[in-house]
């Protein structure tokens, strides 16, 4: 992957020979931002497809099986038809903030690609923060749903946001706890390194000395990302459907998209985290690591990433939606404590380096 | 033009102007956003500055949490615009007043004497390997260990004094238990009685 971005690079160069340094880097830099969001998109797409198949099988239905072969350009089918939507605007709602609020949550749900590495030196950039990068943009996702339910001037989403934004609040503590526990193991806050650091076998991964860490993070990204069983601002059976009440058309679907966007972040994050990145499971095994040789190191990190995507939906179709007060309870009085111990924890086994992790 | 100086007189520019924007705005939930934005700026110029440690914290604590916070009390405020309107030019003098002392003392501490071009020296490029947070971290937990950790019991004694003066649970209130709900069983809620079948005579 390093020898293709690189030949890239110098195609680029020859191309435009006549740009100084400063331009050519930024138009590289462009193309690759467009290389990265189309397949992020189309990935987002057949996400949603993947989740009314998945679902559907497990209440013994088919799911989309009418657009095209088994369903296939049923996602086509649904972004046309959102595209030629009409957008209404409540009447009272303020219209600038109205129509900030879904730019505000698809941005951050891209912008935070930009740091996460998907293979061996296959990044767009390689900030030393990465790490931070990722908790600080995701951060500002929040906006989205507070203006959203601020503009509509309607008092279900008003509702939707002010619940919601109290949750995700509330489990970036636990998720930035979580990652504190990684950053000690690993000792860097760079996602580079951080998979570097796992590098040989799966007895390597993280996800070994913190496993109760890995299960949190895990609840923690149901939840940023707003899924069932923690899906509190739609919550359709409660409030209608929260933020999303008032926006139809693209508006809407700019919500939706950043939604699932940020589900395969939270998914390559788990991976990168927790599983080896895009390191192969049979590293250092004798006959199994030969074996398995030819599979480049993007595949292992999409079939793990694919697991985690499998688990959102396996998770949705089982687990009842929480009450909102049981979901904070857990937030602060179960995770919050159990991820302070473990960073005590995590601190003993460094000084004792127990195990390959340390 | 180097392509670093137009992006700094852009981020500059929009920063200046977003500082504007929200002291000049009535809306109050505009005012906010615009602090958001020119915190965007300011991290943008830090990230030139290549301290991007220090920039990534900014839009963490600042936008992330400060201002969400913010916004959440600025939605659940019912604030007339009239009403603010109309007390603004009995406040005037004393806002010129503290205006003028604030303008005054900002450029003692931050004129040309103290961070004009001659005194501060240029900043030092760094290669690209060169590790911001590293060096960082090496200063404050070394050299300013003890500064550091008297800063963070400081701020916990800030959040236990916050909450000891605002939390008085009220005896009035009814309160749900939630770990008995979350510890309940099946057989808490539903008693089966076994009853043997029988028939009343009248109805034979």
């Amino acid at each position: 992957m390093m020898s293709l971005w690189q030949s890239f690079v110098e195609l680029i160069h020859e191309l435009i020979p006549w740009l100084d340094g400063g331009i050519a880097t930024v138009i590289i830099i462009l193309i690759k931002g467009i290389a990265l969001v189309l397949p992020l998109i189309i990935m987002m797409a057949y996400m949603t497809y993947a989740e009314r198949k998945v679902i559907g099988y497990m209440q013994l239905r088919i799911g989309p099986n009418r657009v095209g072969p088994i369903g296939l350009l049923q996602p086509f089918a649904d972004v046309i038809k959102m595209m030629f939507k009409e957008i209404i605007f409540p009447t009272k709602a303020n219209i600038y903030l109205f129509l900030l609020a879904p730019i505000l949550a698809f941005v951050p749900a891209v912008a935070i690609w930009v740091v996460i590495p998907l293979g061996e030196g296959f990044y767009i950039t390689n900030l030393d923060v990465s790490l931070l990068y990722v908790l600080a943009i995701g951060s500002v996702g929040v906006y989205g749903i507070i203006i959203a339910g601020w503009a509509s001037n309607s008092k279900y989403p008003l509702l939707g946001a002010l619940r919601s934004t109290a949750l995700l609040v509330s489990y970036e503590i636990v998720i930035g706890f979580v990652i504190v526990t990684v950053v000690m193991v690993a000792g860097s806050v760079n996602l580079n390194e951080i998979v570097e650091g796992q590098k040989g076998g799966a007895w390597n991964w993280y996800f070994i000395p913190l496993f109760p860490m890995m299960i949190v993070f895990w609840i923690s990204a149901l939840t940023e990302t707003n899924r069932a069983p923690f899906d509190v601002v739609e919550g359709e059976s409660e409030i209608v459907g929260g933020t999303h009440v008032e926006y139809s058309g693209m508006c809407f679907a700019l919500f939706f998209m950043a939604e699932y966007i940020n589900m395969i972040m939270m998914a390559a994050l788990a991976v990168l985290l927790f599983f080896g990145g895009w390191h192969s499971p049979f590293e250092g095994l004798p006959y199994l690591e030969s074996l398995f040789e030819f599979v480049p190191d993007l595949v292992w990190l999409l079939v793990k990433m694919s697991f985690f995507l499998f688990l959102y939906l396996w998770i949705r179709a089982t687990f009842p939606r929480f009450r909102y007060d049981q979901i904070m309870r857990l937030c602060w009085k179960v995770f919050l404590p159990l991820t302070i111990i473990w960073i005590f924890v995590v601190a003993l086994m460094t000084q004792l380096a127990i195990g390959p992790w340390f | 033009m180097e392509f670093e100086q137009i992006l700094f007189y852009l981020f500059s520019f929009w920063f200046i102007a977003s500082s504007l924007a929200m002291i000049l705005s009535r809306n109050t939930a505009f005012s906010a956003l615009f602090l958001i934005l020119s915190f965007f700026s300011a991290a943008s110029l830090w990230l030139l500055l290549e301290a991007e440690f220090l920039a990534i914290i900014l839009i963490l604590v600042y936008v992330g949490a400060v201002m969400v916070l913010f916004l959440f009390v600025i939605k659940m405020l019912d604030i007339e615009d009239s009403t603010l309107r109309a007390k603004f030019t009995g406040y005037l003098p004393i806002g010129l007043g503290v205006a003028v002392i604030v303008i005054a003392e900002m450029s003692l501490v931050l004129g040309v004497d103290q961070f004009g071009l001659d005194v501060v020296p240029q900043p030092i490029r760094h290669a690209s390997d060169y590790s911001n947070i590293t060096e960082l971290a090496m200063e404050l937990y070394t050299i300013y260990v003890y500064p550091f950790e008297l800063a963070a019991v400081l701020l916990l004694i800030a959040i236990i004094a916050a909450i000891t003066l605002i939390h008085r649970p009220d005896k009035r209130a009814k309160k749900q238990s939630i770990e008995e709900q979350v510890n309940t069983q099946a057989k808490d809620r539903v008693r089966l009685v076994s009853i043997a079948p029988y028939k009343k005579k009248d109805e034979q």
